[in-house]
Order: structure tokens, then C-alpha cells, then sequence
């Protein structure tokens, strides 16, 4: 006590004032930290990405500024940018709903009680540990080996075990179920393993959002004679919704981060040595990413409606 | 509606059988228990399909850790190997140099932990309970780190720590030269202890709603026994924080295992981390070991995999619980 009150002799701060210095005292390390590493990075990948670089272990970094260069090679030269790019963004619209979606699902499910519920939760998160990278691709490996029915890679045997997709296809087509919708569906089969895989984190989320919805309102839907279906899209749905946004972001900046158009700008810059064009990859890929998520927040959040 | 007692008369009818209550009552128990059989069942199907994609290939791998030569050319051998050999681990233990490089990734993983959950609770605090100019400005930027993840920046990341010198400060000590920090542990102590951390934007957001959700009452308390600000975070609010530091510590402990970003961007040494080490498994045990056919190598490399995986699944199995009910008291969603 009497350290403050002999500093407020000398500075003569306010109450208000050595709250704020308190403030700022916390957040320092962050904001330090923010402002060399984080937006200093930012800054350097903007200059980066419009100058050619050298490294050299002795003489260190040279830059030579080329305007638009590494723009222009991306967009018109580049052999693979565009296409990758196109889809990465292309699989990050596609799982984004699907992800949503699933984990709401399994997050009502594991919401109830039944028996042996702590085993299945436990389960059902195991993926946010088995996806590592090293790990994960041994473990993709081994789920191609499962999803072909055979244990040991035997070709004969993996070709007996696959799914003739092209028959379904015409299945379902005869049904007159438009092709754009069935190629989605089939796509979204294709990909079960890899959403169940991308879900932990959101399904954690959903189950405390769920958790966090007053008991009192499922009361009062049931007095009502709201069915199980109606209390639903009437009482858990616009509840959940602006968890949906938080989700969201999790889920596109999480694909994002794990995208082949960033591995393309890793192996650019560390196989190639390609630093500007690896930069300026970096630098549209994350405008497009920032821009698309952008989007859908804005049209979610309208359509959101926030209870407190 | 009107009700006919079926032993009206003494006799009982379909008829009245039919519009009595106790038949009303029977019918409706009975098409609940189908309808709670049926969606029962349908339950345990999706959960137990869900569980299989998920475990299958966990179970497969760990299967053909054990399969020994004969099993892996064995077309009629299927997930439970007939000749179980050890020697996949054994040998997977040598070569990883396992126990004293798991040692050396669990003091950096839980080193990194610790350092996050003291940064971020600190940085959380601030942002919650100070009000200071720019206030929602600096938030603004904690809500960017999470949106721009760090793979945006991973070239000047990693130019930085190449040519390590900070605001020219450790120029001045050096001579003017930088130093490469590359291939050491240095770059992600560094950045978690500036709050740059592996998702720190994420952990910095989840103790500020935290501490947000908490009643100013105790503070105000604390402050008027005596007990300064620092006093009163570290004695005070963390130990009442306690679901939001279980949350974040699973979560780091987990991600920083994982995390691949770190040590590839870095080039962290395998001789730190373990998960490095066995990016390098199959072509060491290929080389050293004689092991030509791609089938085994992968049963080896299947041996190391369950190695790495084991601590930080006994570790979650370990916290699992808690870090649910952490989840979902921390006021992560709100």
C-alpha cells in the first residue's frame, strides 16, 4: 500500500489512471509480442511478397523490391497456384457445412444420458489427439487399408472391398436426383472420415453451448405441445446459432491452416527457395480465406439472435 | 369424452374395452417405449458407426505393430495377428531413442503449457477486468491472431529466428551479428512467453470470457483486505479459474505435442522432439535394420506411431473429464 500511494505523489495518477497502467501491465508481454512478432510478420510478408530475396548464411537477407512480379507469376506463370487454390477453398466450403452440421448432431447425442456415456465421449475426441501430422499420416494410411476392407494391401483382395460409386451414381440418377446434389452427396461420403476426424474441437463446443441453454425454455415448449422436432428448430437451433459463428471460424481458419495451398507456399519456400512467390501465395490465399469468412459471418450474424 | 367402464354390466366388450382409459393408457405407454426402442437403436448405431471410422484405424495400426513377418504376407490374417512378435517395438524403441527424447518432449511440451497458461491468463485478465485507452482496439487484434493463423507468416517466422535480433537488442550485445535460432527450442519459448504462442489468440479469448463470467465481488474483497492486483490474480482468480486453466492446458498440452508447425517451421531437432524423430523412423530402421519390403517397414513405423501416441492419450484419458466439465463451465461459447 504505501508503494502506491508514494508513486501517486510523484506521477499524481488518478484512480482511473493506475487502473489503466494495471491494464496495460498485464496485457505487455502479448502486446510486445503482438506488435514485433505477429504484426511485424504481417508487415514483412506484405514487403516480402513484392521483392526478390536472397538468404545467405553469412551475409544474411538481401531484398530487391520488383513490384508485382510475384503477383503476376502466381496469377498467369505458375503452374499448380490456381488450381490448388481453387481447391482448397472449394474443400473448405464443402466441409464447412458438413462439419457444422455433424458435430450439432453428435453434440445432441452425446448430450443425453445413456449408459457408458463417458467411453463414447471419450471416443468421439480422440481425433483432436490422433491428428498430427507425422501421426496423421501414418493413420490416413491405415484408414485407406480399413475403408478397403482388407488389412494386409492386397490388391485383389482391396478391389473386391471398394464401393462401385459410378453404380450408385446411376442409382440415384434414374431417381432424377439432380447431378449437382448427388456429386455432393457422394463427395460427402467420400469425405465421412475426414469430417468425423475435423469435428472434436467443434463438437466440444456445441456440447457447451447446448449445456448453456436454460432448461426452463424446453419447459415451457413442451407445456405448449411442441413436439421433439418443433422445440428443436424452435428453441435449440436459434439458441446455438451464435455458436455456429464461433464454430465457424474455428472450422475455416482450422481447414485453412491445414490446406494444401499453405503446404504449397512451405514447400515454395523451403524446396524451392522461392521466397517472394512463396510470400506472395501466403498473402492471397489468406485475403481469399479472410474475405470468405468474412461473408459468411455477416450472413450468419443477420440471421443470428442473440439471447443475452 | 365419454368413457364406458368395461365391466359395465357386468360384462367386458372389445367395444368397451377399447374407449376405456386404462386401454388409452396401455396404448400410449406402449408406442413411447417403441418409439424410445426405436430411437434408442438408432442411437447405438450411429454412435457405434461413428466410434468405428474413429477407432478402426487406431485399432489397425496398433494390430500391426504385433504382426511379425509371416503375419504381414499373410492374406488370411486379419487384425489379430497368429504369430505375435515384440520385436517391432523393440526395435522402434531403439531407434527412436525413445525414453530419453520423450523425455525431453514432455519438459518441452509442459514447459510450453506452463507458459501459456501463465501469459494468456495474465494477458485474459487484463483485457476483462482493466479499462485502459485502445482497449477494444488490442482485443480487436487478439480476435486477427486467431483469425490469421501463424502458417500465413511462416516465412518471416521463419527469417526471424534465422537471423535472430529484435529491435537490434541482441545486435548490441553480438557485435551486430544475429543469431540463428533454428533447429533449438528457443523460437517457441520465445514466442509463448511474448503470448504468439500455438493458439494463444484462442486461450487468450477463453480466459477473458472466463474471467469476464466471474463476479467482480471477489476482487473487491480481496482489495480491500489488503492485497495488491498481482496478489490478487495469482492468489485470488487463479485458483477460482481453475476450469478455464484445465481447458487450455488439455488443449496446449495436445496441440503442442501435435504441432507440426512449430518444429517444421523451425526445424526443431529430433532430438528434442520425439514426433520429429519419427518423421525419419523407417528410413533409419530400413537402413540399419536390412528391412527391404515397404509392407514391414510400415509395421515398424506403425510400432513408433502407437510409441509417440501413448503419453499424450494416457495424458487425456487422464484429464478427459475434467476437461469436458472444464469446457463447459469456462464459458468458452458465451
Amino acid at each position: 500500500m504505501t508503494g502506491i500511494r508514494r508513486k501517486n505523489r510523484i506521477f499524481h495518477l488518478s484512480y482511473e489512471q493506475r487502473n489503466a497502467v494495471r491494464g496495460y501491465w498485464f496485457i505487455l508481454p502479448w502486446l510486445i509480442g503482438f506488435l514485433v512478432f505477429y504484426a511485424g510478420c504481417l508487415v514483412q510478408l506484405g514487403e516480402f511478397s513484392l521483392s526478390r530475396i536472397g538468404l545467405d548464411a553469412a551475409t544474411g537477407m538481401t531484398k530487391e523490391y520488383i513490384g508485382f512480379g510475384n503477383y503476376i507469376e502466381a496469377f498467369t506463370s505458375h503452374a499448380t497456384f490456381k488450381q490448388t487454390l481453387t481447391s482448397s477453398v472449394m474443400d473448405m466450403l464443402i466441409d464447412l457445412p458438413m462439419i457444422l452440421f455433424f458435430s450439432l448432431f453428435v453434440a445432441m447425442l452425446l448430450n443425453r444420458k445413456f449408459k457408458g456415456r463417458a467411453l463414447v465421449r471419450a471416443i468421439f475426441f480422440l481425433p483432436i489427439i490422433l491428428s498430427a501430422d507425422a501421426v496423421g499420416s501414418a493413420i490416413t494410411r491405415a484408414t485407406e487399408l480399413v475403408n478397403a476392407g482388407v488389412s494386409s494391401a492386397n490388391l485383389e483382395t482391396a478391389q473386391a472391398g471398394t464401393v462401385s460409386v459410378a453404380y450408385y451414381m446411376q442409382l440415384f440418377g434414374d431417381l432424377a436426383i439432380p447431378e449437382s446434389v448427388l456429386g455432393y452427396i457422394v463427395d460427402a461420403v467420400n469425405r465421412i472420415s475426414s469430417i468425423i476426424k475435423g469435428s472434436g474441437v467443434q463438437i466440444i463446443l456445441f456440447i457447451a453451448a447446448l449445456q448453456s441453454i436454460p432448461g426452463s425454455l424446453y419447459e415451457v415448449a413442451r407445456i405448449e405441445g411442441a413436439t421433439g422436432y418443433e422445440s428443436f428448430w424452435k428453441v435449440t437451433f436459434p439458441m446455438v446459432m451464435p455458436h455456429m459463428i464461433t464454430n465457424t471460424i474455428y472450422t475455416v481458419v482450422d481447414r485453412f491452416s491445414s490446406s494444401e495451398v499453405i503446404r504449397l507456399a512451405t514447400r515454395t519456400y523451403k524446396e524451392l527457395y522461392n521466397y517472394g512467390l512463396s510470400s506472395a501465395f501466403s498473402v492471397v490465399s489468406t485475403l481469399i480465406t479472410i474475405l470468405i469468412l468474412g461473408l459468411i459471418v455477416y450472413l450468419l450474424n443477420r440471421r443470428t439472435f442473440y439471447y443475452n | 369424452m365419454q368413457t364406458i367402464h368395461p365391466a359395465q354390466n357386468g360384462k367386458i366388450t372389445w367395444q368397451g374395452f377399447r374407449n376405456s382409459p386404462a386401454y388409452a393408457n396401455q396404448r400410449d405407454k406402449t408406442l413411447n417405449g417403441m418409439k424410445n426402442l426405436v430411437i434408442g437403436l438408432f442411437r447405438l448405431i450411429v454412435i457405434v458407426g461413428i466410434s468405428y471410422v474413429i477407432l478402426a484405424p487406431v485399432i489397425n495400426i496398433i494390430s500391426n505393430s504385433f504382426f511379425s513377418r509371416q503375419d504381414s504376407i499373410n492374406p488370411m490374417v486379419f487384425t489379430i495377428p497368429i504369430n505375435p512378435t515384440l520385436e517391432r517395438y523393440s526395435m522402434a524403441v531403439k531407434y527412436l531413442n525413445y525414453l530419453p527424447i520423450l523425455g525431453n518432449t514432455i519438459l518441452y511440451v509442459f514447459g510450453v503449457t506452463l507458459i501459456q497458461l501463465l501469459i494468456c491468463s495474465m494477458v485474459g485478465y487484463g483485457f476483462a477486468r482493466f479499462r485502459f485507452p485502445l482497449k477494444s482496439v488490442l482485443f480487436a487484434f487478439v480476435l486477427v491472431m486467431i483469425v490469421i493463423p501463424l502458417n500465413t507468416i511462416q516465412f518471416p517466422l521463419y527469417t526471424t529466428f534465422r537471423f535472430f535480433n529484435p529491435l537490434g537488442i541482441v545486435g548490441l550485445f553480438n557485435g551486430g551479428k544475429t543469431i540463428n535460432l533454428l533447429q533449438t527450442a528457443w523460437p517457441t519459448f520465445i514466442m509463448s512467453v511474448f503470448g504468439c504462442g500455438l493458439r494463444s489468440g484462442l486461450y487468450i479469448y477463453i480466459f477473458n470470457q472466463f474471467f469476464r463470467g466471474l463476479p467482480k465481488e471477489i476482487e473487491e474483497a480481496a482489495l480491500v483486505d489488503g492485497a495488491g492486483t498481482a496478489r490478487t490474480f495469482f492468489t485470488i482468480m487463479m485458483p477460482n479459474a481453475a476450469p478455464a486453466v484445465i481447458t487450455v492446458a488439455v488443449f496446449s498440452i495436445v496441440w503442442q505435442y501435435n504441432d507440426s508447425f512449430f518444429a517444421n517451421t523451425f526445424n526443431i531437432s529430433d532430438s528434442i522432439l520425439v514426433t520429429r524423430k519419427l518423421e525419419s523412423l523407417i528410413n533409419v530402421i530400413a537402413n540399419a535394420e536390412k528391412v527391404l519390403t515397404i509392407r514391414e517397414q510400415q509395421l515398424y513405423f506403425d510400432a513408433g506411431v502407437v510409441l509417440v501416441l501413448v503419453p499424450v492419450v494416457v495424458i487425456y484419458l487422464v484429464l478427459q473429464r475434467r476437461f469436458i466439465e472444464g469446457v463447459e463451465r469456462s464459458g468458452i461459447v458465451g
